[in-house]
């Protein structure tokens, strides 16, 4: 596959107005940097994910398994009778309208089948054809069509097109929600075994070694040293965490893309010096060392397969509670699915913070709470000692994440970290954050590489977002509390917006702690020199 | 053909009811067998069809967060936009059903030179779907004068409020005007609006005319053929009281009216106004945002094969030891 070298001002013109040929008579086309590519078969094998094989999307042939169109509808079948959600949405849209401009695919692409309305219509014309009295019998005049293999690869085309934002459930009178629909849309996928590699590999990393990137204990061992040896650098303090440590307080549990690359490895090291400096009595788990879960993006039983880990391994280890790193999706499956599917985790108790001795009571089921609430807790209650000036140099917006805003409501405590860290904050425009807030354009697993185009079309309402800011107050750095955002915004912002570099709240927090017993802080957390502060340096 | 289908339909309904009534005599059949078959249609499949959702479970606590959540004390939860109990719910339910919240958020997404993408505020469709809906109500209220010997006090407040303007004789109802002037925006907005042409369907315009139909001839009976109300309050009271009786002299507008709303009727528990319903089983809405505070029960919560730490720490028990790790068996 050629690379995708399309420049910036070629891709954004735009056209939001859909073609004349109907959506129904316009056969799907796959197109390059579009999509991702197939799942490999060892991976799907690992988890035992049904009819693994060699196939390409490009090509005609799929290698379907015979019969694929009863298994598809015999599991319609089954979904709408185990989600009313999916029962529901498949009936009520009255096709108003007002979720069609709403999608981040839909803005930056302009491809109609990016309507969230019409993501859906791809399956519920399958729907109305076959579990529909009206569909049966008139057809296409009822918006009712036959499942093809033309249409499989549209659901296929599509539902891998949508990062599950919920930005469209926002918006709709019946809150019909399209990640509902896609979800259901993927699960079904999955049964022809048609995955995507970039999520079915970090899913059976995450199975067997407990993260998505397959980072085994010795080696996030050495990645977390590493860490400790630049927070060495910065600060001249020795930090020593731990590791599957029996009897401690709190299980810290966070994305393992943190670990790997950055900029969330600054966001790490945060962690690292904040709980080091509280003297937090916590422990790191090599087992349950994922904290986000991309079998979410799969099937609902593939997820709880995935999230079972973080209880089993607060049990194992006699935690009191346990604390979650930045993260979005990792959010909503903490906070709608985990204590559903494997609670109810009554060996913990309701999280106290050991500092400030709040009881997080919204946590009393889950016992797992957000570090933007720890530390929102901790700032308000005058537990940190901080120096926002080290902070002068940038210019923060705040991104909110999908799911931390839609599918959880955390929209103040970040907010409220930030100004207390940096002096100058900058919001967005209002119809682009908090619960209006704008994907990054890569969730759902779709942050490869080869779909590159998709990704920055995804990303194109968000990055039009910062530019404007960018350009307005000389906003340089986009805060974030999301492990997914730190490594795509990246990209998205050197394609739109150059000049724009993306943090971790936690970095920021960390930049602005003043710990007992450092050094004179000269460098930042990416041991760059601090700006004003080298200056110091010399006339000493 | 997505728009004529619909238009020829609503055609050879009127048709249908004018040949039967003029030539085939059939006045019973339109006035009071359709009525009645449609109403239990109508009444049945809305139960069939809430009884089928309410029969696939809500496995997940899955509110669409459109404010700020419950957390600590200090932080202003916001309660009607993310309710954490059930007061709350119903709270945004009401604010949903009866003044379409969601809908009242609804911006315009536009593309400027620059590239700029710009969201402009949209009430428009808000304003209509509110106007259509409660003027719909209204209507439907109002016309319960024709099914009870006295008129509730309750319709003669609807009547009057309706009525405050005054003018004409019979007195004009506003709600008249506002439902023929929202029905006809609906339907424009789906023809003019390239986007919403492109995602309408049939099943989209169907009800719309239908409705149109409605309005008209209802409007054109009250105002202009000044039709026999003696008259159609006599075949009202006999359906409600299950006498039914076919008066003379109360017109073919009245027949297809009458018909054009049993079609309405009947076809509306297969069709998407079933939202009417089921907007209120909506998960996404209906739900208090406290899953972390209280455990939600999926019914069909099933044990599945995990990776054990067990068996983790077999995979890795030397890599562990190298680096200090604790392991559970030497
Ligand atoms: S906003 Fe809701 S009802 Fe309107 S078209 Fe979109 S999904 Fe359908
Ligand atoms: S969930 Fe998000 S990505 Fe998917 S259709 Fe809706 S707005 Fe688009």
């Amino acid at each position: 596959m050629a690379k995708f070298t399309t420049k910036p001002n070629e891709l954004s013109k735009i056209n939001l107005i859909p073609p004349q040929t109907e959506w129904m008579d316009t056969p799907v086309e796959i197109k390059e940097h579009m999509f991702c590519h197939p799942a490999k078969i060892k991976d799907l094998e690992t988890v035992g994910f049904p009819n693994a094989r060699e196939w390409k999307p490009t090509e005609e042939d799929w290698k379907l398994p015979d019969n694929w169109e009863r298994t598809i509808l015999e599991g319609m079948q089954s979904l709408l009778k185990k989600y009313r959600s999916f029962s529901l949405f498949m009936d009520i849209c009255v096709r108003c309208g007002a979720c069609a401009d709403k999608c981040h695919f839909f803005i930056g692409s302009g491809d109609p089948k990016n309507m969230p309305v019409l993501r859906a219509e791809l399956m519920r014309s399958v729907y109305r054809g076959n579990f529909t009295l009206a569909g049966k019998i008139l057809k296409k005049i009822s918006g009712a069509r036959d499942l093809t293999v033309n249409v499989l690869k549209e659901w296929w085309y599509y539902f891998y097109q949508c990062t599950e934002c919920r930005r469209c459930s926002v918006f709709c009178p019946y809150g019909i929600d399209q990640a509902e629909i896609t979800m259901m849309g993927r699960e079904l996928l999955n049964l022809l075994g048609l995955n995507i590699g970039w999520i079915a590999g970090p899913v059976a990393a995450c199975y067997m070694k407990g993260n998505h990137l397959g980072l085994e204990p010795h080696t996030i061992k050495s990645s977390i040293d590493l860490f400790v040896d630049d927070i060495e650098t910065i600060t001249g303090i020795k930090i020593t965490p731990s590791f599957n440590r029996k009897g401690a307080e709190i299980l810290f549990v966070t994305p393992s893309g943190d670990l790997f690359a950055n900029p969330g490895t600054y966001t790490a090291m945060g962690y690292l010096m904040l709980f080091h400096e509280l003297g937090l009595d916590y422990t790191w788990s090599t087992y349950a060392s994922e904290g986000g879960n991309f079998g979410f993006f799969t099937t609902n039983e593939m997820a709880k397969r995935l999230n079972s880990k973080i209880y089993a391994e607060a049990k194992r280890l006699g935690v009191k509670w346990i604390l979650g790193g930045e993260c979005g999706h990792m959010w909503r499956v903490l906070s709608q699915y985990m204590d559903t599917w494997n609670g109810p985790a009554d060996f913990l108790e309701v999280p106290v913070s050991p500092i400030t001795g709040t009881k997080f009571e919204n946590t009393r089921a889950t016992k797992m709470v957000h570090i933007s609430e720890f530390t929102a807790d901790l700032i308000k209650n005058g537990k940190l000692k901080l120096d926002k000036s080290r902070n002068d140099h940038l210019k923060v917006t705040f991104h909110d994440s999908c799911n931390t805003s839609r599918g959880m409501g955390l929209l103040e405590e970040p907010r409220y970290v930030l100004k207390n860290v940096c002096n100058h904050f900058y919001e967005m425009p209002e119809n682009t954050i908090r619960e209006k807030t704008f994907c990054c354009g890569s969730g759902t697993g779709l942050n490869a590489s080869e779909n590159m185009e998709l990704r920055m079309r995804g990303g194109f309402p968000r990055a039009n977002a910062v530019k404007h800011v960018h350009d307005k107050h000389g906003v340089n750095m986009l805060a974030n509390i999301c492990a997914i955002d730190r490594a795509t915004l990246s990209a998205s912002m050197d394609y739109w917006v150059p000049g724009v570099a993306v943090a971790g709240t936690t970095e920021l927090v960390a930049n602005a702690l003043v710990m007992k017993g450092e050094i004179e802080r000269t460098l930042d957390i990416r041991l760059e020199p601090l700006p004003g502060k080298e200056a110091s340096e010399e006339v000493n | 053909m997505k728009i004529l289908f619909p238009f020829v339909a609503v055609m050879t309904l009127i048709i249908v009811v004018v040949a039967g009534v003029q030539f085939a005599n059939l006045q019973f059949l339109f006035g009071v067998i359709i009525p009645y078959a449609a109403l239990v249609t109508f009444t049945a499949g809305i139960i069939y069809r809430v009884i089928k959702w309410a029969g696939s479970p809500v496995p997940f606590c899955i509110p669409t967060t459109c404010g700020q959540q419950k957390s600590m004390p200090w932080i202003k939860q916001s309660k009607l936009e993310n309710p954490s109990s059930s007061l709350w719910v119903i709270g945004r339910m009401a604010l949903e059903v009866f003044f379409f919240r969601s809908l009242f958020r609804n911006i315009k997404t536009e593309m400027r030179e620059g590239p700029k993408v710009v969201y402009g505020s949209d009430k428009w469709l808000w304003m209509s779907g509110l106007a259509f809906h409660w003027s719909f109500l209204i209507i439907l209220l109002r016309h319960f004068r024709f099914f009870s010997v006295k008129v509730p006090y309750l319709i003669h407040v609807i009547e009057s409020l309706d009525s405050f303007l005054q003018i004409g004789a019979p007195l004009f109802y506003m709600t008249d005007a506002v439902i023929l002037a929202a029905v006809t925006y609906l339907f424009i907005r789906r023809i003019a609006l390239p986007q919403i042409k492109y995602i309408s369907l049939a099943a989209d315009y169907f009800p719309l005319l239908l409705i149109l139909g409605i309005a008209c001839t209802g409007v054109m009976m009250r105002y202009f053929t000044k039709v026999d109300v003696v008259g159609v309050k006599q075949l009202a009271m006999g359906l409600m009281t299950f006498n039914p009786v076919i008066p003379n002299g109360i017109g073919v507008l009245l027949y297809i009216h009458l018909f054009l709303i049993s079609v309405l009727f009947a076809y509306f528990p297969f069709s998407k106004l079933v939202h009417m319903a089921g907007v209120f089983l909506s998960p996404t809405r209906n739900m208090a945002n406290n899953s972390r505070m209280v455990r939600h029960i999926n019914p069909w919560n099933y044990p599945v094969h995990v990776h054990t730490y067990e068996e983790y720490e077999n995979d890795f028990r030397e890599k562990m030891k190298m680096v200090e790790i604790p392991v559970d068996k030497e």
